[in-house]
This record gives C-alpha cells, structure tokens and sequence, in this order.
C-alpha cells in the first residue's frame, strides 16, 4: 500500500506540474466559463419558459442561440481529458526503459498501475469537481438565487457520473498504453474509438433504423415507434450516449423522462409534466451509471491482468 | 547453500514449446564478481528476470539471497539491485529527485534519503551534478547515476546487465573501478552480463558462459583456457605452404611442446614457454617447406570464448 501511495504521490506531481494539465485545464475553463457566459444570457429566458423550479440547474443547461450548453461541452471534453491521462501511463515507462527499473524495486507490479490510475483518476475530479464548482459559484451570484438541497444533490451526483465517464475513458486509453508500445499509436486508437462513439454510433444508429422502420409521411404509429426504438437501442451501446442520457435526466428533472420511451406529439401534449424527484430520477439513470462503471471496471481489469502477465525487459 | 548468494538446481524457463533455460546449475557465492557470458539468446536475461521474480521458472529450483524469487520477490528485491542494460530516468527530474523516488519505493525513513543520496552520488562521482536534470546527463553519467540508483539500497547483491555497452573505454573503465572497489570495500556480489569480455576479464573472479540456455562452462580464465587448450599458457600459430602432417611430426618432437594440431595450412602449437624460435629453426630447415607466418599469443577470455562457441 506504501508503495502505490508513493507512486500516486509522484504521479499527481507529474500531472500538476505537466504542460498538458495546464492545458487541458486551460481549455476546459475556457470552454466552461463561455457557457457559463451563455447560460447566464439566456437563463432568463428559459426560466420563464419553464415550470419547474430547478433554476440554479439551468446554469449547466441552458444553451445560446450559437453556443451550445456547459453539459455538451462536458460531453465532448470528458472523453478527451480522460483518454489523455491514460494513453501514456505505461507504455511512455516502458518505452524510457524507467519500467524494469521501476520493477526491480520491492514493489509489486500492480502498484505501478494502481497508482497510476488513482493518480488520474484524483486529477480528473479536480479538473472537473473545480469547473462545476466555480460555474455554481459564478451563477450563485449572478443570478442570485440559490440551489435547493435538491439541486446540490443533482450536481454531486452530476459530478460523480463525469468522474465515472471519464474513468471510463482513462481506463480504456490505459488499456492501449498497456497493449500498445507506442503512444502515438494508443492515443489515436482511443480516439478513433472515441469518434466511433461520439459522432457514428448515432448516424449508424439513424441509418439502421430508417432502413428497418422507415419513417415517412405514410409510416403508421407502430412503425414510428420500431423506428424510435430501434435507433434508441443502437445508440446506446456508446457509452456517450448513456452519459449524455444520465446528466440530461438528472439535471433536467421536468420532462426528461419523455427520452427513455417513444411517445408521440399527441401524448406529450396530453401529459402534465411534473419534475421527477431525486429518486425517480436515480431510478431512471442507474442502468446507464451502472454501464459507465461497469465498462471503466472492465477496462481496467484487462489492462490490469495483461500488464500484470507482460514480460517486462530492458531492451 | 547458505555461502551462496544465487543457487540455482536444474533451473529451467520454456516458452511454449522453445527452452530458453535449461536445467541451468549455478552457484554464487558471496563476495563474488561473476560474469555471465554469451551471445544474443543465450538465456541471460531469462536468468535475471527469474532471480528477481519477474519471471517464473518453468521447473527447477532458485534461491536468491536465501529466498525464493516466486515466494518472497519483494525481499530479495529489496536487497538486490538491478541496473539494465539500457537504464531509464525520468528526464525532467535531477538527479536526486530520481534517487529519492527509488528510495522512497525502498521504504528507506525519509529523513535518511539525503545522505544516502549525496553518498551514493559521491561514489560514482555525480555530486557536483546532483541537482541537474537527467535530460542534460551523457550516457555515461546515465550509468553512473544507474550505479547509485542500485546502491542506495544498500544492496548484498548486485545484477549488471551490459553496465559498459555504449561508453568508450575511459568511462567503462571508471564504471568497471567502480563495481571493482563496491565489491572490495562493501563486500557486494555482482552478477555482470556482458559481451565486452575484455573488460569483464579484468574484474571477474569467475566467469559463466551460456550457450542455447545451458551452462557451457565456468571457471576463473585460466581454469577455463586449461580445460579448453589443455593447460597451455601460449598458443603459437604457424602457417606454412608444403607437407603439413611432416611438419606437425617434426615440430612434436621439439622438448617443451605439449600439444600440436592443424587446420589447413595452419599449425596450432601448445606451450608453457614462448618457443618460437625452436619452431622457426625446426620449420626452416625442413626441405621443401617455406614457413609464411608466426604468431605467439596467451589466453585470454575472448579466446575461451570463441573456442567455446566454435565447439558448440
């Protein structure tokens, strides 16, 4: 345990003190602090709109009429933050020969990667926990009204859900850094993967269902709705979407319910849409959390198994 | 087994179908420098990575420090310092806060960590150089700092692999006085695997030499050039144009000679005493034989060495 503890001490150093955390958190701040900007421009407006009385939570989610909202760009940036601290973990330690000597230490090989992993991990929920901290604190005293017990409860559970995603991401960018002996090469596979994910999953998806349901000016209800659900269920073997489902359905209590089903223009305009309490809401995501974890869990066993069985030299 | 520092019975490592060490017998006693020898794939680094438990043997018994490498890694590890042939730093940090990282790794109380850092420093002669990062360090002061990264641990037994390759000779020979002065002052066993046999020869008690992952001799050079060339101090080589097999009888009969064989054109003379001009005289004065060359030279390691391997 000491060992990992060292490790993981080194390792926070090292990203705290590298060019792309400095970077990245650049970059997510920027993005963050723009949104924050833009949510606040329009949060008026969409509060007027709206009958629920989660105001503080539109600051995540209130979009421009250009920009989009704080929760896409969280999205978007997740994968990246995750995917680069971990597509160099190991292979940059194996490749600057600093592995073998690592292991000729009286330490145990998963200590390497454990604390590696836990070192990522702590730093993604800074760079995270701190974004989502100060545009709370920012709307806070802008528009001056403060969050609900409730709410704070939503953005907690909000922030656990982006660490879960990110891990999610790190571990399989891990995965490659343990398989791969090149970081050029890992870091574009997770990419790629990523890309897969993010933007293909949902044209696929699109592509699929038109093809088996097509929805057309003739379409009956039944088919409109073998169309909903067979691009629903496409769409959600990326773990994108299950993520952008989870933090929409949290943080967006009144009527996100209406994603999880098909249901026509004539339904909703029937409906009477009450906010879902904290518990409804947890009842409707936990599948999709349960998935981001279980997913980041997956990756990191594998890349823990196979690093662990790698034969390790110096040449 | 307990004045030995590495044992090793019937030590055998297989992958899949392929046996990179087999039934390896080795005993190392304290206090010893031993150098492991031979080519690309021999099994060295195979040996290495078992005594540290990086690797499981396939069968066969090992015994590093007292411990067993499969049972107890982290002990054995923590007295046994490995430096490999291509050492890595981390590039951005000096010198010592590489030296602490290791340190800390050794659950070494952190209030000693500076003293034993600016000692080991001291000894490979890197004081000076103590708080310059590792980017701007040479090869050679790469390897030295490898050499104090090994010692900070106070280690009983130290693994080399390749500790000179890459330097040019002033900096192998200050590494190789290095290793030399540890083991005399601080009564260190080294294991060093190397393919510069001329360098090891000068420090090595012992020498090991592995071929297709077999023990295919060991011995101090002068045990080892007695059992290859039958225990002669000189090879003289002669090379003639005319009626070989007359000349190697001729040249039997000459007192103080003790072996004589040929190859071609070529006469392989063993001797104790340097008899070259008995030779020429003998050689000369044969009718019909014209004598073209004569070399004279003594055992060395790289000679044992590449006997051995012309056998195997």
């Amino acid at each position: 345990m000491k060992s990992v503890l060292t490790i993981y001490r080194k390792e926070l150093a090292d990203y705290f003190s590298s060019k792309k955390f400095l970077i990245l958190l650049a970059l997510v701040y920027l993005t963050g602090l723009t949104s924050i900007y833009v949510s606040i421009q329009n949060i008026r407006a969409a509060a007027q709109s709206s009958t629920d009385a989660f105001v503080f939570l539109k600051l995540f989610t209130t979009a421009g009429d250009v920009l989009p909202s704080f929760l896409y760009f969280l999205s978007f940036f997740i994968p990246i933050i995750g995917i680069v601290f971990g597509f160099d973990a190991i292979n940059t330690e194996r490749s600057s020969k600093n592995l073998s000597r690592l292991l000729s230490q009286p330490i145990y090989r998963d200590s390497i990667i454990n604390g590696k992993f836990l070192a990522g991990i702590t730093t993604m929920t800074i760079i995270i926990g701190s974004i989502i901290m100060i545009i709370a604190g920012i709307g806070l005293r802008v528009i001056g009204v403060p969050p609900s017990s409730e709410e704070i409860l939503r953005i907690l559970i909000f922030i656990f859900i982006c660490v879960c995603y990110g891990t999610f991401w790190m571990a399989l960018s891990m995965l490659f850094s343990v398989i791969m002996d090149k970081t050029a090469t890992s870091i574009l596979t997770a990419i790629a993967i990523w890309i897969f994910f993010f933007f293909f999953v949902q044209i696929i998806a699109n592509a699929v269902a038109n093809a088996i349901a097509p929805v057309n000016e003739s379409a009956t209800l039944a088919t409109q709705i073998k169309n909903f659900n067979i691009d629903l269920g496409i769409k959600r073997i990326s773990p994108a979407y299950l993520f952008t489902e989870a933090i929409t359905i949290l943080l967006v209590p009144s009527g996100s319910q209406l994603f999880l089903k098909a249901v026509t223009t004539a339904d909703i305009s029937k409906m009477i849409l009450n906010p879902l309490s904290l518990g409804q809401s947890l009842i409707q995501v936990w599948p999709q959390i349960v998935v981001i974890i279980a997913l980041a869990i997956i990756c990191f066993a594998i890349s823990y198994i196979v690093f662990i069985k790698q034969e390790i030299r110096s040449t | 087994m307990d004045n030995y520092v590495i044992s090793t019975k019937n030590l055998t490592k297989k992958y899949g179908a392929k046996t990179v060490v087999d039934n390896l017998n080795l005993s190392i006693p304290k206090g010893e420098i031993y150098g492991l020898l031979g080519p690309n794939g021999a099994g060295k680094s195979t040996v290495i990575l078992m005594l540290l438990g990086l690797t499981e043997p396939t069968s066969g018994e090992l015994s590093v420090l007292g411990y067993k490498p499969t049972k107890d890694p982290l002990r054995i590890k923590r007295f046994t310092g490995y430096l490999p042939e291509k050492v890595g730093f981390y590039e951005d940090m000096t010198s010592v806060q590489n030296l602490e990282y290791t340190a800390l790794l050794n659950s070494i109380p952190e209030k000693d960590i500076p003293g034993k850092i600016d000692a080991c420093l001291t000894i490979v002669g890197l004081l000076k150089d103590k708080n310059r990062i590792v980017k701007q360090f040479s090869k050679g002061m790469k390897q030295r700092l490898g050499i104090a990264d090994v010692l900070i641990k106070d280690p009983e037994l130290v693994i080399f692999d390749e500790p000179t390759e890459g330097l040019d000779i002033e900096v192998a020979n200050q590494i190789l006085e290095s290793i030399f002065n540890l083991n005399r002052d601080k009564k260190i066993t080294f294991v060093i695997c190397s393919h510069q046999l001329n360098l090891v020869q000068k420090i090595c008690h012992k020498v090991g030499i592995m071929s297709k992952g077999k023990l295919i001799g060991e011995g101090n050079v002068s045990e080892l050039s007695k059992n290859m060339f039958g225990g002669n101090k000189y090879q003289i080589e002669v090379e003639i144009i005319g009626d070989v097999n007359r000349v190697v009888e001729k040249i039997k009969s000459i007192k103080s000679i003790k072996t004589v064989s040929s190859t071609g054109n070529a006469i392989h003379i063993g001797t104790d005493e340097d008899l070259r001009q008995d030779v020429s005289k003998t050689v000369t004065n044969m009718d019909g034989i014209i004598l073209t060359k004569m070399d004279i030279k003594d055992f060395s390691l790289e000679d044992v060495y590449l006997n051995y391997f012309k056998e195997v």
